[in-house]
């Protein structure tokens, strides 16, 4: 993990309808290395994390003020387009959501739209890469143009990785990458989330502590829509400060 | 303080307040022995002796529960932060009752032998001494109960009125040694007794440095309140 930040985010507030979910939230994220957003559910976690790409304007009503900078440029500027913002910060989602296209189409898809690719050549090389680095090219090399969707949840999982990887985001943002997945899988994208943390700024919203604790390097808690507890993994789940965190760790009601 | 908010998951609070329970159980049965020890020793009652060694089994019985019960616990209930040192506290805790209850049972042995020498004037001594070793250990065992860090400070500091009492007790012995080898065998078995009261004095500091850990997530030695001694190269190197 560095000391690099990459996102600067000042009081963030989103609102649905007259319905605020986050009050104001204030927090630095940093570069290379695993954050994790944990907290009960409406507590404002996951839409923080869609704060990160502008996912909330393509939910009707989300209203979003406040100020994420992301390397210090603004990323709810005007002028900036959202589909490029995604291109560079990535998602994976609770459920596997692969394309109804082959495997390799799967992978391809965004490299061809974004046009990073001259060659054929280039792109296969360009699907080749992003598959091992999902750590699912073993498993898949001999089947690309079997169905996406035929693959198992976790290799679904790891293929949407994939996906994302290839068009070469700075970003990946996780909205409970396992909770569709069986121990062997999880362990699996546990294993490659490790990995893909040092090229990557990886944000993960999980309910599972354990989880949490396993593969974050930071841990931010959530509560009513306000940012209780911030602070390293470890800390927080051996002596947090907040009577909060430690009843919500450790299973209590507060 | 133990905090008082419980788990959504009852059967997990359950299985804390039986750990606790059990090494409350535990805490108990060693206080008996060191005070059924410390009777044999004083009345010079052989019977009571016996009853008290037969007793060290049961401890280490007791023990080895709260063992398994601390794995149990690890294995189904994933515990974290204040839980998890609880949980470590209660092994640390209970190995070092279960000594308790040796150091008692080595006590009732010598006792045994004692008897079977003339009285000599210095038992009075480490019998009071004996009195002052089980004020620690209760107070322990109530600092437990209470898991309060400050509690747990007073009697770890009060360790050290036991260590010159054993030193003073020491000296005194090998005086009397050197005065009238006939008192030899007899001083040999007391200065055991002594020493086996000074570790249990020990054993209770132990305890209240888990607590302190349970309660404050730090090292007891590391407390404020103690630097100043700390910083005695004295009192450092005794630790």
């Amino acid at each position: 993990m560095t000391d690099k930040i990459k996102f600067k985010c000042r009081n963030v507030r989103v609102q649905y309808g007259d319905l605020e979910a986050l009050h104001g939230i204030d927090i630095d994220i940093a570069d290379r290395g695993v954050t994790a957003f944990i907290g009960p559910s409406g507590c404002g976690k996951s839409t923080f994390l869609r704060a990160f790409n502008r996912m909330n304007e393509t939910i009707g009503g989300a209203k979003f003020s406040g100020q994420i900078l992301m390397d210090g440029e603004d990323i709810y500027d005007p002028s900036l387009d959202p589909v490029l913002l995604r291109a560079r910060v990535g998602m994976v989602f609770q459920k596997p959501n692969p394309f109804p296209k082959s495997i390799y189409d799967n992978v391809a898809y965004g490299p061809r739209i974004h046009g990073l690719t001259e060659t054929q050549a280039e792109l296969d090389s360009l699907v080749e890469k992003s598959l091992r680095r999902a750590g699912l090219w073993e498993e898949v090399k001999d089947r690309l143009t079997e169905q996406g969707t035929d693959l198992s949840g976790g290799q679904q999982q790891r293929l949407v990785i994939a996906r994302a990887i290839a068009i070469s985001p700075e970003v990946i943002l996780m909205d409970e990458p396992a909770s569709a997945l069986d121990p062997i899988a999880t362990a699996r994208l546990e294993a490659l989330i490790e990995e893909l943390k040092t090229r990557y700024c990886i944000i993960i919203v999980t309910h599972s502590m354990a989880q949490a604790a396993r593969v974050s390097d930071k841990t931010a808690f959530f509560y009513e829509g306000d940012l209780i507890e911030y602070d390293d993994t470890e800390k927080i789940f051996t002596n947090p400060d907040n009577q909060r965190t430690q009843d919500y760790i450790t299973g209590r009601t507060g | 303080m133990r905090d008082q908010s419980t788990h959504i998951v009852s059967g997990y609070d359950n299985d804390l307040k039986s750990l606790t329970h059990a090494l409350t159980e535990l805490g108990t049965l060693v206080s008996e022995m060191v005070d059924g020890a410390m009777r044999a020793f004083k009345k010079r009652d052989s019977v009571l002796a016996e009853k008290i060694i037969a007793r060290d089994s049961d401890a280490n019985k007791r023990q080895h529960k709260i063992d398994e019960d601390v794995q149990r616990i690890i294995a189904l209930r994933n515990p974290v932060a204040q839980d998890l040192r609880r949980i470590i506290g209660a092994t640390r805790i209970a190995a070092d009752l279960e000594r308790v209850g040796d150091l008692a049972e080595g006590i009732a042995k010598r006792a045994l032998l004692l008897n079977e020498e003339p009285r000599i004037d210095m038992s009075k001594s480490v019998y009071r001494m004996g009195k002052q070793v089980r004020k620690q250990l209760s107070g322990a065992l109530d600092t437990l109960l209470k898991e309060d860090a400050i509690s747990a400070l007073h009697y770890w500091q009060a360790d050290s009125d036991i260590d010159d009492l054993y030193n003073s007790i020491f000296r005194e012995l090998v005086t009397v040694m050197m005065g009238d080898p006939r008192t030899i065998p007899a001083c040999a078995e007391l200065l055991f007794v002594a020493k086996n009261l000074e570790r249990i004095g020990d054993h209770a500091t132990n305890i209240c440095e888990a607590i302190y850990f349970t309660a404050k997530a730090d090292q007891l030695i590391n407390d404020p309140s103690l630097a100043p001694m700390m910083q005695d190269p004295g009192v450092r190197k005794t630790l």
